[in-house]
């Protein structure tokens, strides 16, 4: 019955689609808006890199609200989880610790490859304004550095404390950078800083200190959420 | 051929967000139900990049001279896509940890067995 049900309304739903996208066509030239930011992108913000200019300078409010969005799920998943532990922990005195130590090529390799992704991580981050990628991606390869310490050695965790810290003052400095943009420009995020040579490191203003600060608070922020979900096993 | 290669990238995301859809509405267990969910992410992560492709044009990034404003491609489905994709994963997290303690409070993950959702 079910299924009956549930085919009927994925077939209305298909038909709606189907009549939608055949007025679309693929792969034809539809830009509208983003001609601007593709002819003007380079000489207002300094980043060759039209999507991150995007992202960060002309729809910047937008992308505070997603870092915003990010840091109330990993919250809640904070709060939902919470209790829970503390219950779990008392239990747990009682018996022994059940989880396994990885396996001796895990453990090694993790040890050649975690510095390695910090660094490639960190280098997305970085050259956010140059390259493809960015402070999301960037801060996604760190948090899977993390996952893979956390896989090779399952009893110990990260500091909580220090890397709350960080994921909290880089949230500031993104929020502090835009107030400053207030103060010198009259503009929430206004790209104040020199624009300097495109195509160079240090280049566009404001933007590569805000990646580095978005970097930053995603990757701890995805590392929180795994040390909250693996916490309740330990 | 011709279909397959104009409409591959809307078939394929909409298949993809008509299976998500087909799991959330049919399966009864939650981590089925969450994993549909984030079928239907992806479905809409790829239906956006392909509204904003343009054919034989390449990534919006002038860091080489020969890319010029007429050969690149939308910017905007893009920067919409980069920050849902990590959002999608923290709201993934979000619902597992729901999922866990629905598990703990009812002791099954069955939502026809759940009698807390009835009046």
């Amino acid at each position: 019955m079910r299924r009956i049900i549930g085919l009927i309304v994925l077939a209305v739903i298909a038909v709606g689609f189907i009549l939608t996208f055949s007025q679309i066509p693929f792969g034809k030239d539809k830009i509208d808006v983003a001609n601007y930011y593709i002819k003007k992108g380079i000489e207002e913000t300094g980043a060759v890199n039209i999507v991150t200019s995007v992202v960060l300078n002309y729809r910047g409010f937008d992308t505070l609200g997603e870092i915003t969005v990010l840091f109330i799920a990993a919250l809640g998943l904070g709060a939902v989880l919470f209790v829970e532990r503390k219950v779990q922990k008392r239990a747990s005195d009682n018996q022994e610790d059940k989880t396994k130590n990885a396996s001796l090529i895990l453990r090694t390799g993790s040890h050649l490859l975690f510095p390695l992704i910090l660094l490639f991580g960190a280098y997305i981050f970085v050259h956010g304004h140059l390259t493809p990628g960015g402070g999301f991606q960037g801060g996604a390869v760190i948090a899977s550095g993390f996952l893979l310490m956390y896989l090779a050695f399952p009893k110990q965790s990260i500091n909580k404390k220090s890397s709350s810290v960080v994921e909290s003052l880089s949230g500031l400095v993104f929020v502090g950078i835009g107030l400053l943009g207030l103060v010198f420009s009259g503009y929430f995020l206004t790209n104040f800083l020199p624009k300097g040579i495109p195509n160079t490191l240090f280049s566009a203003g404001i933007i590569p200190i805000i990646y580095i600060a978005v970097g930053l608070k995603v990757g701890f922020e995805l590392t929180g959420i795994i040390d909250d979900l693996l916490g309740r096993s330990r | 051929m011709n279909l397959i290669y104009n409409w591959m990238y809307y078939i394929a995301s909409g298949g993809l967000i008509l299976i998500g859809l087909y799991i959330v509405l049919v399966k009864t267990n939650l981590i089925k139900i969450v994993i549909g969910l984030h079928f239907i992410n992806t479905g809409v992560n790829i239906l956006l990049i392909c509204i904003g492709y343009i054919r034989g044009r390449t990534a919006p990034i002038f860091s080489k001279p020969g890319i010029n404003p007429t050969n690149v491609v939308d910017p905007v489905p893009q920067a919409l896509v980069l920050t849902a994709i990590v959002i999608g994963v923290a709201v993934l997290a979000l619902a597992l940890s729901i999922v866990i303690k629905v598990y703990q409070h009812n002791h099954t993950l069955n939502v026809t067995k759940i009698k807390g959702l009835k009046w």
